[in-house]
């Protein structure tokens, strides 16, 4: 199964992830992110790679688990 | 068609770095050269203007660099041709030549990302303590003299000029801004909005002066002041050039692209000349997702035009449009500001919150009935849920209900935790 992992040391909450997979990201009001879930269907494993890619501070990783 | 079996990808910043990965990531396994002018590695530029100005931490040490990769990475994962410390000076697109120093690089594709350059007032060459803000070069030089102390002046109230006068202001030091235009910020947010933005140097002690020009910047050896149109002089150890930058495009001159406010591409960034591709500040591309021609200058379209050039250079056949709704940040003081899609609108509309009271609010730009932008301060958890909208062609109507919702749930939230 493959997840997604946020690394919040370089993660600052720019968001560009929410817009690209709303259905894994969120930011909150103080600017923090939540991982909504973490396991990508094989549906779903595009739109997490664009997120992944379009992150500006490389917090973003896919791994299989 | 033939085989590519060599990329070279001119411009060695983000746009450049991530075509050389796509290309990689494609199965792509012939050549690939990178061409860059500076003689540094690829490295990340919006910390240059925000957190690498920063004073020490408590262990006394500065910020880092913020490389993107190693060189053994490019050089060896990527088996990339990196090389640097010198600009391509033309292309000749008939021979498919690319000349750097003395050298002439054949290729079989080619992406063109070489950005722009930041615009320089004339006649302040030589003078200490006067410089623009868009290499790492800059932005050492800028951190050594906020680390001295400067007195800083900044001219030019866009972003990147707010920025630093942020920082500025962070380490304690006097910042002033001058701006030649009555309101700041007007092109990439529009009127209201800007004076709105601008407002916050004034909150947080940056004295703000638009409309007056700079007349002189004056010093003997070093910067001394700045002299204004109206006569006034601002005392200055440090004086920040921040207005705007040039796509650079000179050493294109002759080559038969179409340069207008950049390389003009279609929407797959093609140049219209077999095999050329161009992507990031340089492009001025058509955005099929907005219905519009633009040049960005912001990292997003620069990380994803430069995989999305390298793909379409290697896969004509297959080429694929690149379309987006843009987003660029920006950090002053402890207040983030973000922007999604166009400011080209009929009308703009605050639906939460109050600039006057320098909190949190939010922005919504209407093109006929449709939402076409937003724009948020402190509004971290709104702005993407606008640009998910506007990529999906919604409606002002429902762009406004949903505000509405979420404006009403914000406060409901404020007044439970009270």
């Amino acid at each position: 199964m493959k997840c997604v992992t946020v690394d919040f040391d370089k993660c600052t909450g720019l968001g560009i992830c929410e817009s690209l997979a709303p259905d894994f990201f969120e930011v909150n009001d103080d600017g923090e992110l939540l991982l909504l879930k973490a396991e990508i269907s094989d549906t779903e494993l595009q739109e997490v790679e664009e997120a992944v890619n379009g992150c500006p501070t490389e917090a973003l990783k896919i791994v299989d688990q | 068609m033939t085989e590519v079996r060599r990329l070279v990808v001119v411009g060695a910043s983000l746009a450049g770095l991530r075509a050389v990965e796509a290309a990689r990531k494609t199965g792509y396994d012939g050549e690939i050269v990178l061409i860059g002018a500076e003689e540094h590695l690829p490295y990340d530029r919006p910390p240059l203007s925000k957190a690498f100005l920063g004073a020490a931490d408590e262990s006394g040490a500065l910020p880092e660099v913020p490389w993107f990769r190693t060189e053994e990475t490019l050089r060896d994962e990527l088996g990339v041709d990196v090389r640097l410390g010198a600009p391509a000076t033309a292309l000749d697109t008939d021979a498919r030549l690319v000349t750097v120093g003395d050298d002439a690089i054949a290729y079989d594709a080619l992406v063109i990302a070489t950005g722009a350059h930041a615009r320089v007032l004339p006649g302040t060459e030589g003078l200490d303590g006067v410089y623009p803000l868009r290499t790492l070069d800059d932005s050492l030089a800028v951190r050594d003299k906020l680390e001295a102390g400067a007195r800083t002046v900044v001219i030019g109230a866009g972003f990147i000029g707010s920025e630093i006068a942020s920082t500025a202001r962070k380490r304690g030091l006097e910042a002033t801004i001058v701006e030649a235009l009555p309101t700041p910020l007007v092109r990439a947010t529009g009127h209201e909005m800007g004076a709105a933005i601008a407002s916050l140097h004034e909150l947080n002690g940056t004295t703000l002066r638009c409309g007056v020009g700079v007349s002189a910047i004056e010093g003997d050896g070093k910067v001394e002041r700045v002299v204004l149109a109206d006569g006034s002089a601002i005392d200055a150890d440090l004086v920040v050039v921040g207005i705007g930058v040039i796509p650079s495009v000179d050493w294109l001159a002759g080559s038969g692209l179409t340069l207008d406010n950049g390389i003009v591409c279609d929407e797959n960034l093609w140049t219209g000349i077999p095999g050329v591709y161009a992507a990031g500040d340089v492009a001025n591309w058509f955005n099929p997702t907005l219905g519009e021609r633009q040049r960005m200058e912001n990292w997003t379209a620069a990380a994803e035009q430069g995989a999305a050039a390298a793909r379409n250079a290697l896969d004509p056949d297959n080429a694929k449009a690149y379309g987006t709704v843009p987003y660029f940040w920006s950090d002053w003081y402890d207040v983030r500001i973000q922007f999604v899609g166009s400011p080209d609108a009929d009308e703009v509309r605050l639906v939460d919150g109050d600039p006057a009271s320098g909190g949190r609010w939010v922005a919504l730009y209407r093109r006929g009935d449709r939402l076409i932008g937003a724009l948020t301060v402190n509004g971290q958890t709104e702005i993407m849920k606008y640009r998910v909208q506007i990529m999906k062609g919604g409606s002002w109507d429902d762009a406004l209900a949903f505000a509405e919702t979420r404006r009403r749930a914000h406060e409901e939230k404020l007044a439970a935790s009270v």
